[in-house]
Parts: structure tokens; C-alpha cells; sequence
């Protein structure tokens, strides 16, 4: 078992030495949190970026100050998001290959084309044409400014396809061939359709985005909510509200449908992350919990049929892993030498599909709300909507986590390992003490992010002229008008 | 039918050794370019906050296109060599790491300040662009130096390499800010990128001295060939050249010759790097470099994409050309 080995290796070394992690560890640690900190930026522009053009596109088009008011805002959020994922996108490609070292040298060939491309292709378009879209409205003509905001849009979502071609290769490997090279056996490229264009890349590809979507589209609801609860007549964000519950009205149920297929198809060319994924031991028929309550505390991290409470489809895994059959059988995790964290990959999931159906449910009832011309009206769902607004986010972290957590012990899927990838010469002082420094800057980055947010929306708050004072149940002030 | 990608022969013969060149080239572009904007963030320390303000409106659009060069280099050098990659990195470990996270301080604290008014929450974002804009050059000449003498961490040529990259970056930087300002502002710039261009001629002069004295890794030999002669020639001439043209206030054509002395600076990395590409291990080019199918891709996907870049950046910095003032940031 690679992460319970290397948790126990862990915390042997924890113990004799009071605090240091294995290097190991310490490097899975803050590579896992890195990304979890970039993967909310990165998200961020590519969920963001349809919003900016359309609001860039109506406010150049119709100079109606709603949608100025629109752009204005979430142009700032926008900025100071892709500057944070730019600063927390160069670490990433760094750990390759300060304490992936071997994963580089091996998948080079691979994964070094892919990555080259992201920064060519489209890390540059996104980063020149978003200094145009902030800086440049004065300097360029209307049509160059609206194409500005598209090119940095297309930016955000090519750099996510060729990130993507390298993790869904780290998936479901194709396209090359193991030679030794320098005293190392590397992978060497075979066929370049094969290797970019994976069984798991489109698959990846629709559920990230959507995903990404989703999450931004929560976050634009919720804090469209926000101010609506604080000013029922605001056009411009009314507008953002109704906005957000279309998109939503599409893209949350798209996402479950897909996800229930993306599910087999993950069965067939993962079955040990399948397996994780339903704490399935026992090789033979599977059970699908769709609701599973921990009965005692070693549920939470030792997941089992006999400890917990599950509401259960029986032999509905094995259809789901089969494609029609209800007693085929799925192998079982005691099958194999090493497995991943089962307890992460369970619960991340359970709470990525749970939540799943929550966004179906919101966009449902805001669909019938809006139906009837009266979203705004609800305090209830403009409550539940900002009370929702992280929870995209949520689902997008947990499905992340089950896709790589639930990869281990493989860096590379069947071919490299993650404990052969970890740097030789790295020490446990080393790869602690920079695990340490990142969670404390990132946090701070991240508390640093959160007061932006914060003083956006009390500047918002402020312009509309409503008191930023938390206090509905007064009246609202007299120079309050509905027009923005 | 030719083939369109060959699978058992390079494109060219010399592929690997073209793309040795394309990432000098990275690298040349981005200590030229972000240099400027570390120049740009070290003479921040010493303006008023009007004229602070000038110099992020400077700095504002340009910066993150700029350091985007890096990630090209990085990811280049993967794509083309990734032995040299893992070990380039996961021998330089704490440094490696400490770059990036100057990176995050430097680009961060200018992003930060510009949300809020208060005069307390502008010093402290301030105090940390000026740090990181100090660190990171220091800190990613001294691995250059490192990887290009296989020198250790804290030795004399890894540590003279760093102080150069400072002094060079303050140099564009200045030369940079001098070209989109007059008066007050630019006479200053003047002053500190003479200061800068002196101090970093005599750095590389003890560099060099330092090299030919202690021989690292046998790279006398490599000094004293005619390319590195050419570069460091190079070197005297932009740098008298930039000189005369500050005295002269063509602030412009002092800026051209910055570009001048940051590629001469990662010409002769360049030299002592070819063919022996980690003079620490001895690994050469034609050894690490990746096979056939994989370097001919990445030539026709990347070369071309390339070139559309350098349109992109020709575009960025016409549309922010000309004159620079605080009140329009």
C-alpha cells in the first residue's frame, strides 16, 4: 500500500525525528496542495472566461451600464485570479522536476511536448491579450478590445487542453514504448495521436471544463444573490442572476449525465481506482452505495461494507462496470499489492457526486423560478444560492482528488510509480521544510484573495449606495434607485 | 511521399542542436524582458509614490506576458532535454524552489496594492515587490551560474553571476522606465542605470577572473574560445554603446542596447553549456536529448507557434507605446 506505506514511512520518520516527513510524503503533500491552490485560479479563468466575453461583447455593443457594471467587476475578479494562477502555475511544472525528477526524465518525451505547447500556445495568448483587456480599453478600437477578451477566453481553455493531455496520459497511457536511455528506462514517443489524444482525454476534457463552469457559475450566482438580497431592483445583477441559473439549468445536469459515463469508463481502464472509488474489497459482484454513513470513526478512514450504513443498488456496480450486467464480476482491491488512500478516494467522491445532485436540484428550482418571472423574489433561494456559491468549487477539488489520489500508487498508470519518481537526493529537511513554507504562503495568498473578493463586492455594495451594514430588515434607503 | 514527421531521423541534422538554440533563446528573452521588470520593481524602493504609480503603469500590462518566457524555457527545456530538466532542478532544490516563490512575492504584492487606498497597506505590499524583485534575479543568477560552472550554491562564480543578473536588471529596468518618461524621473533613471551598467561590467570581469583562475569544470578552455571572446566583446560594446546613448538622452536606443547585453550574457551560458548541456554530470546534448518522432513534433507544432508570439509581444508593447503617467494606472 503506497500512501498507507508512505503515511507509515511518515510517520516513522516523524517519529524518531520529531517532525520531519519522509521526502516522499512530504513531496506528495505539496504537490497535492499546490495544485489544490492553482487548480481554484486555474478554474477561475477558465470558468470566468465566457462571462467576459459576453459581458465585454454586450457592454461594447449596446453601452448599456448593466453589463459595463458587469465587465467592470468581474474583470477585476478575473485579474487578480490569473495573476494568483500564474503564480501558482510556474511551482507545478517546477516540482517535476524538483521532486518528480525521475517522473521528468521518464515521461519526458511525453509530457514535455504538451507542456511546451500550453506555455506557446496558449499561456501567452492568454497572458498578452488579458494586459490588452485591462490596460488597453483607451488604446485599441472596440472590435481588437472584443477580440482581446475572446483570445484571452480561448487562452484559458487551450492552456486546460494541453494540461489535460498530460494528466489523462498519466491516466490511461498510450503511444509509446519503454527503451533505456542514459542507464534509465524512459518512455519513448511511438505515436503522437495515440499519446495526445488518450481513451480518458475527451472525457477529461468536458468534465473539467463543465466542471470549472459550474463552479464559477456558483460563485457568480451566489454573489449576484448577495446583492440582489441587498438590492432587490439592481438590473445589472439581476441580469448576472438569471444568467447564472441558464447556465447552470445546462451545465449542472450535463455534468451528471456524463459523470455516470465517464464512471464506466474509468471501470474499464482503471478498475483499481473503480474499486477505491466503491471501498470494494472482495473480488465478485458490486454494489453501488448511493448513500453511505460512517458507523464508527474508522469508517472515516478505513471505509468498509460492514462499517457503515449504506443505501445501496445491489450488483448495480457491476452493471455500471460491465455495461449491462448485474452480477459481473469487478475485481476487488485485495487483488492488488499496493493500493491507493481508499478512504479519500471514497469520501471525495461520495461528497463530488452528492454535491453534484445538490447543483441539478438549485438549478431546477431557480429554472422554475425564473419560469415564473420571479427569481428575486424568493429570500429563500437567493439564500441558498450564496450559502452554495464555494460548493462548485468543492466538487471540482473532491472529483480532482478521486481522479489522482485514486491513481496511486502510479505516477504514470501501470508504467512508474510514485515512490520510484521522488528525487534520490532530496532530503526530509529539504522536502519538509519547503512543504511548510508553501502552505504558509499559499494560505496567506489565499486569505490575501479572499479580502480582495471582499472589498470588491463592499465597493459594489458602496456604489450601489445601499449600507454596507449586514441589516436587511431595514428599509431601504431613499436614493436607492433600481437603475445601476 | 516525404515523410511529413520522420520517425528514426531528425528533421534536420542539427535539430538537437537548433533547439539547444531555442532554449538560449527562451532564456535570453525572458532575462531580457522580465529583467526589465525586475529592474523596474528594485528602482521602485527609491521613487516617491507618484512616481510610483508611473512606474506600475509601466510595469502593469507588460509584466505577466514577461514572465511567461520562463515557463517557455522550462517547459522547452523539458520538452527538447528532460534529463537536463530533472536535474537541473532536483540538484538545486531549495534554490529552485525559493525562485518560485520570489516569483509569487514579486507578482503578487503590486496586484495587492492597487486594492486598497491605505497608506499602511501600500508600504507593506511595497516592501515586498521590492524584495521579491531583488531575490528572484539574485537568486536565478546564482542557479544559472550553478548549472553553467557546476559550481556549488555558495561559491564565488555562482554568487558573481547573481549579483550581475541584479546589476543587468536594473540596468533594463532603468533604461526601460527612461524611454517611456522625461524630465525629473528619466534624469534619475540615468543616473542609477550608469551605476548599474559599471557595477555589473566590473562583475563579470571578476567572474571571469574567477573562472579562469579556479578552472570549474574545465571550462577555461571554453572561455577562451572565439565565441565567448565574441560574447564578452559583445558585452563591452552594448555596454559603452548604452552608456553614450544614456549621456545622450536617447533613452530608446539605450534600451535596444539592454536587450543587447541580457543576450550576450545568456550567449556565453550558452557557450560554456554546448555540447556538454550539465557540466555537473558531463551529460552532452546529443545524449539527453529526446528521440526523433518527439523533437521533429515539437519542431512543427512549437516553431511555428513561436513566431506567432514574438508578433504577439510586438503588439503589446506597440499598443503601450509612447509615454507612461501614473494618473491613468
Amino acid at each position: 500500500m503506497s500512501a498507507t506505506g508512505a503515511l507509515v514511512d511518515g510517520t516513522v520518520l516523524l517519529a524518531e525525528n520529531n517532525i520531519l516527513l519522509s521526502p516522499e510524503l512530504a513531496s506528495r503533500l505539496q504537490f497535492g496542495w499546490t495544485i489544490t491552490v492553482h487548480i481554484l485560479f486555474a478554474a477561475l479563468s477558465i470558468g470566468l472566461a465566457p462571462y467576459i466575453v459576453y459581458f465585454t461583447w454586450k457592454d461594447v455593443r449596446s453601452d448599456d451600464p448593466a453589463y459595463a457594471r458587469l465587465r467592470s467587476f468581474w474583470i477585476n475578479v478575473f485579474a487578480v485570479g490569473f495573476v494568483m494562477g500564474t503564480v501558482t502555475g510556474i511551482p507545478m511544472s517546477f516540482q517535476f522536476g524538483t521532486n518528480f525528477p525521475r517522473f521528468a526524465e521518464v515521461s519526458g518525451e511525453l509530457i514535455g511536448g504538451p507542456l511546451a505547447f500550453e506555455a506557446k500556445m496558449a499561456f501567452f495568448l492568454e497572458a498578452v491579450f488579458l494586459g490588452i483587456l485591462l490596460f488597453g480599453r483607451e488604446r485599441v478600437s472596440d472590435r481588437t478590445y472584443v477580440l482581446s477578451s475572446i483570445l484571452t477566453g480561448v487562452g484559458a481553455w487551450l492552456s486546460g487542453f494541453w494540461i489535460l493531455v498530460v494528466n489523462a496520459w498519466m491516466q490511461t497511457p498510450r503511444g509509446f514504448e519503454l527503451v533505456e536511455r542514459n542507464g534509465v528506462e524512459i518512455a519513448k514517443l511511438t505515436d503522437p495521436v495515440a499519446a495526445f489524444f488518450t481513451p480518458r482525454m475527451p472525457w477529461m476534457y468536458v468534465h473539467m471544463m463543465n466542471a470549472s463552469v459550474i463552479a464559477v457559475t456558483l460563485v457568480v450566482a451566489g454573489i449576484a444573490a448577495y446583492f440582489v438580497w441587498r438590492n432587490r431592483d439592481s438590473v445589472a445583477w439581476n441580469t448576472a442572476l438569471r444568467m447564472a441559473v441558464v447556465v447552470l439549468l445546462i451545465t449542472a445536469p450535463l455534468q451528471a449525465l456524463h459523470g455516470d459515463a465517464y464512471g464506466r469508463h474509468v471501470a474499464d481502464t482503471q478498475p483499481q481506482k473503480f474499486a477505491a472509488m466503491e471501498a470494494h474489497y472482495e473480488t465478485g459482484q458490486a454494489d453501488l452505495h448511493l448513500i453511505a454513513i460512517p458507523r464508527s470513526l474508522d469508517a472515516l478512514t478505513d471505509p468498509r461494507t460492514d462499517n457503515l450504513f449504506t443505501v445501496s443498488l445491489p450488483g448495480l456496480g457491476s452493471f455500471l462496470a460491465s455495461g449491462g450486467d448485474f452480477s459481473a464480476e469487478v475485481v476487488g482491491l485485495h487483488e492488488y499489492d499496493e493500493n491507493p488512500p481508499v478512504a479519500l478516494v471514497f469520501w471525495s467522491f461520495r461528497l463530488m457526486v452528492g454535491l453534484g445532485f445538490l447543483f441539478v436540484g438549485l438549478a431546477l428550482w431557480g429554472g422554475n423560478r425564473l419560469r415564473k418571472g420571479r427569481l428575486s423574489d424568493s429570500g429563500r433561494y437567493l439564500r441558498a444560492m450564496m450559502l452554495s456559491s464555494p460548493l462548485g468549487y468543492v466538487a471540482l477539488l473532491t472529483g480532482w482528488y478521486v481522479t489522482e489520489i485514486g491513481r496511486q500508487p502510479w505516477v504514470v498508470q501501470d508504467v512508474l510509480k510514485t515512490s520510484d519518481a521522488v528525487s534520490r537526493s532530496l532530503t526530509a529537511t529539504e522536502a519538509t521544510g519547503t512543504l511548510v513554507a508553501f502552505v504558509l504562503l499559499y494560505l496567506a495568498l489565499l486569505a490575501a484573495f479572499g479580502a480582495v473578493l471582499k472589498w470588491l463586492i463592499e465597493g459594489e455594495i458602496e456604489r450601489m449606495g445601499v449600507s454596507t451594514v449586514d441589516d436587511t430588515s431595514r428599509p431601504r434607503l431613499p436614493w436607492v434607485s433600481g437603475d445601476d | 511521399m516525404t515523410e511529413l514527421l520522420p520517425v528514426d531521423r531528425y528533421l534536420v541534422d542539427s535539430l538537437p542542436t537548433i533547439w539547444f538554440g531555442v532554449v538560449v533563446f527562451s532564456l535570453a528573452m525572458y532575462v531580457a524582458l522580465d529583467g526589465l521588470d525586475f529592474g523596474i520593481g528594485m528602482l521602485y524602493a527609491t521613487r516617491d509614490e507618484h512616481e510610483r504609480e508611473t512606474l506600475l503603469a509601466a510595469f502593469g500590462p507588460i509584466w505577466d506576458a514577461n514572465e511567461v518566457w520562463l515557463v517557455a524555457f522550462g517547459t522547452t527545456l523539458l520538452a527538447a532535454f528532460p534529463p537536463i530538466y530533472a536535474r537541473l532542478l532536483s540538484g538545486h532544490y531549495l534554490l529552485s524552489i525559493a525562485i518560485v516563490m520570489g516569483l509569487l512575492v514579486r507578482g503578487v504584492a503590486p496586484e495587492l496594492r492597487e486594492q486598497r487606498e491605505d497608506p499602511d497597506w501600500r508600504r507593506r505590499c511595497d516592501r515586498l515587490f521590492v524584495f521579491g524583485s531583488t531575490v528572484t534575479p539574485l537568486l536565478l543568477g546564482v542557479l544559472v551560474g550553478s548549472w553553467a560552472f557546476g559550481t556549488p550554491t555558495l561559491s564565488a562564480p555562482s554568487l558573481l553571476t547573481g549579483v550581475g543578473l541584479v546589476a543587468l536588471c536594473v540596468t533594463s529596468g532603468a533604461a526601460f522606465v527612461a524611454a517611456k518618461t522625461s524630465g525629473s524621473l528619466a534624469d534619475a533613471m540615468v543616473r542609477y542605470g550608469t551605476t548599474a551598467t559599471v557595477v555589473y561590467l566590473v562583475g563579470v570581469v571578476a567572474l571571469l577572473a574567477v573562472v579562469a583562475l579556479t578552472n570549474p569544470s574545465n571550462v577555461r578552455a571554453l572561455l577562451l574560445s572565439a565565441p565567448a571572446l565574441g560574447a564578452v566583446l559583445a558585452t563591452v560594446s552594448f555596454a559603452g554603446a548604452g552608456l553614450a546613448a544614456a549621456r545622450l538622452d536617447r533613452h530608446r536606443l539605450w534600451f535596444g542596447t539592454t536587450f543587447g547585453l541580457s543576450f550576450a550574457l545568456v550567449g556565453l551560458v550558452a557557450v560554456l553549456l554546448y555540447p556538454r548541456l550539465h557540466p555537473a554530470s558531463g551529460l552532452t546534448v546529443d545524449a539527453a536529448v529526446v528521440s526523433p518522432l518527439a523533437l521533429n513534433l515539437t519542431t512543427v507544432l512549437g516553431l511555428p507557434v513561436l513566431a506567432l508570439v514574438l508578433w504577439y509581444f510586438k503588439f503589446l508593447y506597440g499598443t503601450f507605446a509612447g509615454p507612461v503617467d501614473g494618473s491613468e494606472a
